[in-house]
């Protein structure tokens, strides 16, 4: 009987050499007679044992990780084929402790299978929240969502299930659901991972949606720089059309679901919400003034859903296991859970499936293992780069949307990036008014003209000109980026500012009192 | 060999997609993976063929950083210089990739080789710093490891 034999085809893993393995077990095999068959899977989000090699056993899966394609050999004459002991074992997958404290949900699929065989999806599940819907009113599966509590993935965590209402509520011969796959944020990476190793659920997701809202048409609003999850989403969308989940009677539900990806061009900035309805129409990415709310009025001026890839990749389990399955995860009104994404300067970088709830140095040490560089962690960027920078007083602080935001910062996507003490915060501050200022789309002055100004008194105040007037000039301006800007891209870049100023004065030359005083 | 009349081939290129509701993307897309830019002789048949102004189509291909209307070196090396890379010694990175291609952001070695560009995130944060070579991404890549990879794309350039 031949040995499976799983090699992820995750882009994280093909960055660091997993075709190269592939091909040496390949080879290997061949050379020893021995009978194996490899399947590509996804990603388990390991990253740090990347490319992590498993054999399934009788026992279960064995991993084997980081891999490089000159261990081969030697992992042969260690009869890995039959998970032998070997310095790269790590045992059985789902029993690293990294994974085994997981709560996966959305992720529930990834890296267990060969990301495009239907079979696979149907044998684990994939399907049931989708054909639970098609014999569901509109009104009903609005219902299942709301009462599931599940907020927006996005970042700004509105309530998914009254957005879906107002669509549905909307009177029109033509409505849309769009996927927001422009996953912009550094240190996030669940939306990229998920496409490349379960689309199916996204797909499921959207069918869900449109027969929720009435929408007939759905686009995934992809960035240019994520080819391998392109490719993986066109021949999924391929292969689900072909097997009637999508079409003029998606899933048997007499309803026609038709579904699209479509490439950005590398703007930031078309990460929200309506720059991306602009992009996708076939223009400038320049946000739009609201309201009128995309709901109401949004791609080509038609009712239209906008949520993120988590978002709709969560609705399926909820239809599937209902709502109170996933409300009762979670804490607050932060229900359900969250796939937080480990990176930057940690030893253990990945993808960790949890409940809301759990706290930053729980992820960034229980999880994370402490700094890859051995170093103390100083200071901790949640939500992307327009979340604030937490110091490590404030990691305690358990994650969840109103936690968060009542110490001014954010969960967002669930993005979090560490740094060591050889981080220069006054660097930090000065390169989020800098991107801020490459990535405007230009609509309004606090954003394109005060992200500029921002650039030139940070460096007043780095080169000690006037510092305490340069610091309440430099408050005042992010005071006026915060009220003025029209989206959140000029009205957060304040966060990353102003709390690399508040908790690390001394990185700007200043004393701490000047700092509180200004 | 017979030579293919470079106006024609945009023109089927622009054909193939305008039908689709909100084409300038695709359009330009198609454009960019066949002919390495956009030219500027192109700009008049897209506005034709969207019914928009010469203008409108100059104001989307500038918008975007992905679209270039100059042709680049043979291959693009993308260097990632956001938040997660820069925890991970992306600037030293950053330094030693301009030079050794002998180039500043936007430009190009002096072989034609290579046109260096920044990018803002490549979702390789959990293996960072990471660069994109065309469709290709690398992970964990010290200055000795950017050295090799270089080697490798020289090689099948």
């Amino acid at each position: 009987m031949s040995t499976k034999i799983f090699v992820p085809i995750d882009s994280t893993a093909l960055a660091l050499g997993a075709d190269k393995v592939a091909k040496a077990i390949a080879d290997e095999a061949a050379q020893r007679g021995a009978d194996v068959q490899i399947v590509r899977n996804g990603s388990r989000g390991m990253a740090w044992l990347e490319p992590l090699v498993e054999v399934e056993t009788e026992h279960g899966r064995i991993a084997y990780g980081p891999v490089r394609a000159k261990d081969v050999t030697e992992l042969f004459d260690h009869d890995f084929l039959q998970g032998k002991h070997h310095r790269l074992c790590h045992g059985l997958t789902e029993h690293i402790p990294f994974f085994a404290g997981q709560e996966r949900l959305t992720f529930a699929r990834v890296g267990l299978t060969d990301p495009l065989c239907l079979d696979d999806y149907a044998a684990r599940g994939g399907w049931e929240g989708l054909n639970r819907a098609a014999a569901l009113s509109a009104a009903d599966i609005v219902k299942q969502v709301t009462d599931s509590g599940l907020r927006g993935r996005g970042g700004a965590a509105f309530p998914t299930g009254i957005k879906w209402n107002t669509v549905l509520g909307a009177q029109a011969a033509q409505k849309y659901i769009v996927c927001n796959a422009d996953e912009g944020d550094s240190g996030t990476f669940s939306d990229r991972m998920l496409m490349e190793g379960d689309p199916y659920v996204l797909i499921e997701g959207m069918a869900i949606a449109g027969l929720a809202v009435g929408a007939t048409q759905g686009y995934i609003y992809l960035r240019s720089e994520y080819p391998h999850a392109f490719k993986t989403l066109k021949a999924a969308i391929g292969k689900a059309r072909a097997a009637g989940f999508l079409g003029r009677d998606a899933d048997h539900s007499g309803r026609n679901f038709e579904l699209e990806v479509r490439l950005g061009a590398g703007a930031y900035i078309c990460g929200e919400e309506t720059a991306l309805l602009e992009s996708l129409e076939g223009k400038r990415g320049v946000v739009r003034a609201k309201p009128p709310l995309p709901a109401l009025k949004g791609l080509f001026g038609q009712p239209t859903v906008v949520n993120n890839v988590m978002t709709l990749a969560s609705v399926p389990i909820i239809m599937a296991k209902g709502a109170a399955f996933y409300r009762d995860y979670g804490m607050g009104r932060s229900h359900g859970t969250l796939p937080f994404q480990l990176a930057g300067n940690l030893r253990h970088t990945g993808l960790v499936e949890k409940a809301f709830g759990l706290t930053l140095r729980e992820l960034l040490y229980d999880y994370g293992g402490g700094s890859a560089s051995g170093r103390p962690i100083r200071a901790v960027q949640v939500g992307g780069p327009l979340g604030a920078y937490v110091p490590e007083s404030q990691f305690d602080t358990p994650l969840d949307y109103e936690s968060f935001a009542a110490m001014g910062a954010m969960v967002g996507h669930g993005g979090i990036v560490a740094f060591d003490d050889m981080v220069d915060m006054a660097a930090q501050a000065r390169y989020a008014m800098e991107f801020c200022a490459a990535e405007s789309c230009g609509k309004c002055t606090p954003c394109r003209i005060g992200s500029t100004r921002g650039t030139e008194v940070i460096d007043r105040i780095i080169a000690g000109e006037e510092r305490p007037r340069n610091v309440a000039l430099l408050k005042s301006l992010c005071d006026t980026m915060t009220a003025g800007s029209l989206c959140a891209h000029g009205g957060m870049t304040p966060f990353p500012v102003l709390s690399a100023l508040r908790h690390f004065p001394g990185d700007f030359g200043i004393a701490d009192t000047d700092s509180q005083a200004a | 060999m017979n030579a293919i009349d470079p106006q024609a081939q945009i023109q089927a290129i622009i054909d193939a997609h305008s039908g689709l509701p909100g084409a300038m993307l695709p359009i330009l897309h198609g454009l960019q993976d066949a002919l390495g830019h956009i030219p500027e002789t192109a700009i008049p048949l897209i506005a034709k063929a969207l019914n928009v102004s010469r203008a409108e189509v100059h104001g989307v291909v500038s918008f975007y950083h992905h679209f270039r209307t100059e042709p680049s070196g043979r291959r693009i090396v993308e260097v990632c210089r956001a938040e997660s890379c820069q925890a991970m010694g992306a600037a030293k990175l950053e330094a030693h990739a301009k030079a050794i291609l002998g180039t500043d952001w936007h430009g190009t070695s002096p072989d034609g080789a290579f046109t260096l560009e920044p990018v803002y995130c490549l979702g390789q944060c959990a293996c960072s710093p990471a660069i994109r070579i065309g469709d290709e991404v690398h992970g964990r890549v010290s200055c000795e490891r950017f050295d090799e990879i270089i080697a490798d794309a020289r090689s099948e350039a």
